[in-house]
């Protein structure tokens, strides 16, 4: 009891003391050399409120959010689905294997001025950007991840007459899932960069469009508040998947721990 | 050595495939040639290029930023990697501050990098260095961390100092991590700097591929984008080579060559 008394302190103070003492240095460093570039943390804090707690939380960052949403789960959709068939069958990976290793380093971001140009400037380009580059992580993991199905558990499951849909369920899907989150992991990134990017270049609004109209306007603290607001978005988001991947996989994680 | 052979003809006639739909879908007018020229067009366009300067110079100017990009980020990971270890506490301190900073995406700071450095290299090197930064810094810590505690005892009972137990004893535990984590960097930093280039204007690859576009070439769009593709698995290529060979003591490689 006494020892988890003097743990948590510990543990908060080591969780607080280096983000504190960096927040505090950019602070002295904004008053003693005040840059036009560098804001101070607090008129960044007040530009923050002032920006995004108003209408632009509507009207910016959810549709953002929902685009990058879609994009993801279709991304996902798609990639599982095609990775399974890839993976279950060695002549198709083996064909398909160089195009998809040339599509997976192509630069996904590159794809945004062709897509622009198939699918117009609105929410399908929007969305079809996300899924460009997304789509490749999860289907490269899924694929190998089927692929290395494991043998004696293949033979099991044939021995009992296991297959179809069932056999997806209970025994593809359940075994490549760690791989499979793998490449959802990768996919989050990636798609949170090319929901910013797609807004970027051809847009009216959203979270991209609006940190780069601010730096245009050279309205410094609100550029640098859509930066930070950004940052905590990337942070969170990957918080949220973190918590999925731990239920999805608890099984997983309790046999490699052990 | 006739299966391997088998394998490579099925991943020839993938390509083959790939390519005769890209040209027969535009000839047969599923899409309209505006979005998407015949394979065979793409394919002139890109020799004329690939006989030209102008792409030569370009890709140049891509590489040059990715390779300064990712020698700073390596070695300056590198570098806060074994001193984190190095410092006691230094690990917790700093955990959560790396946690937080890592998963922020790189471009957020594209309109900073406009504002600082314009469209010019330095652009490219911030975002270049702060993405594949954290790539590299991540696996040295795991890395560093997988230091059998056993052989450090005995390191310091023989009474090894810092600088050799950094040498013998750190430095190969951790150098398969440093190796991934140089590979994820190097694909890492390839996207970055063409994405610098496409957003923010730098001289490259990606600035060409925006002028291409905005001229209405399309054909010389898909080109690029199959140069930019070509090399991303150039890319990959040489760093996985350069793995192998930096690694062909440790048992992970070691297995891989009979096979």
């Amino acid at each position: 009891m006494i020892r988890r008394m003097t743990g948590l302190p510990l543990r908060l103070v080591r969780l607080l003391a280096l983000p504190v003492a960096l927040v505090l240095g950019w602070w002295g460093y904004s008053v003693l050399s005040p840059s036009f570039y560098v804001p101070s943390p607090t008129r960044i804090a007040t530009a923050f409120a002032d920006v995004w707690f108003t209408r632009r939380i509507l009207d910016d960052v959810l549709p953002s959010l929902g685009r990058l949403l879609a994009g993801y789960a279709l991304a996902a959709l798609l990639g599982i689905a095609l990775g399974v068939a890839i993976g279950s069958y060695r002549r198709l990976r083996l064909t398909a294997e160089p195009v998809l290793e040339f599509f997976r380093a192509v630069p996904p971001p590159v794809l945004v001025p062709l897509i622009m140009l198939v699918a117009g400037l609105n929410d399908t380009m929007k969305v079809l950007v996300i899924v460009s580059g997304a789509i490749w992580p999860v289907l490269l993991n899924t694929v190998e991840g089927v692929r290395a199905l494991d043998e004696v558990l293949a033979d099991t499951a044939r021995a009992y007459g296991l297959r179809g849909p069932s056999r997806l369920w209970h025994l593809v899907l359940p075994a490549a899932s760690p791989q499979i989150m793998a490449g959802l992991r990768q996919a989050l990134s990636i798609g949170i960069i090319l929901m910013v990017i797609g807004e970027m270049f051809a847009s009216t609004s959203g979270l991209g469009y609006t940190v780069v109209l601010f730096q245009r306007g050279f309205q410094i603290p609100e550029m640098w508040s859509g930066i930070v607001l950004l940052g905590l978005l990337g942070f969170l988001l990957s918080l949220a998947f973190r918590a999925v991947e731990r239920r999805v996989l608890y099984w997983h994680q309790r046999e490699t721990h052990a | 050595m006739t299966g391997r052979l088998r394998d490579i003809a099925y991943g020839i006639l993938g390509l083959g495939i790939l390519f005769a739909v890209a040209e027969a879908v535009p000839r047969l007018g599923l899409i309209s040639r505006d979005f998407l020229p015949p394979a065979d067009e793409i394919l002139h366009t890109l020799l004329r290029d690939l006989a030209g300067r102008e792409l030569w110079t370009a890709l140049g100017e891509t590489m040059r930023a990715w390779a300064i990009g990712l020698a700073i980020a390596f070695v300056l990971a590198l570098a806060l990697g074994v001193l984190i270890d190095a410092i006691p506490g230094a690990r917790a301190a700093t955990t959560s501050t790396v946690e937080f900073l890592r998963p922020i995406p790189s471009v957020a700071l594209i309109p900073l990098a406009t504002l600082l450095y314009g469209a010019d290299l330095g652009s490219s090197l911030l975002l270049i260095v702060y993405a594949s930064f954290w790539q590299v810094l991540i696996q040295v810590l795991y890395g560093v961390a997988d230091v059998d505690p056993v052989a450090r005892e005995t390191a310091r009972s023989y009474r090894l100092g810092r600088w050799t137990i950094l040498r013998r004893l750190v430095w190969p535990t951790a150098l398969p991590y440093v190796m991934t984590g140089l590979r994820l960097a190097a694909a890492v930093a390839f996207i970055l700097a063409v994405t610098a280039e496409l957003v923010i204007g730098s001289p490259g690859l990606g600035l060409q591929i925006q002028l291409a576009q905005s001229g209405g070439a399309v054909a010389e769009v898909y080109a690029l984008i199959a140069v930019a593709g070509l090399t991303g698995v150039a890319v990959n290529l040489a760093v996985r080579q350069l793995e192998r060979r930096l690694l062909a003591w440790h048992p992970s490689v070691r297995g891989e060559n009979p096979r």
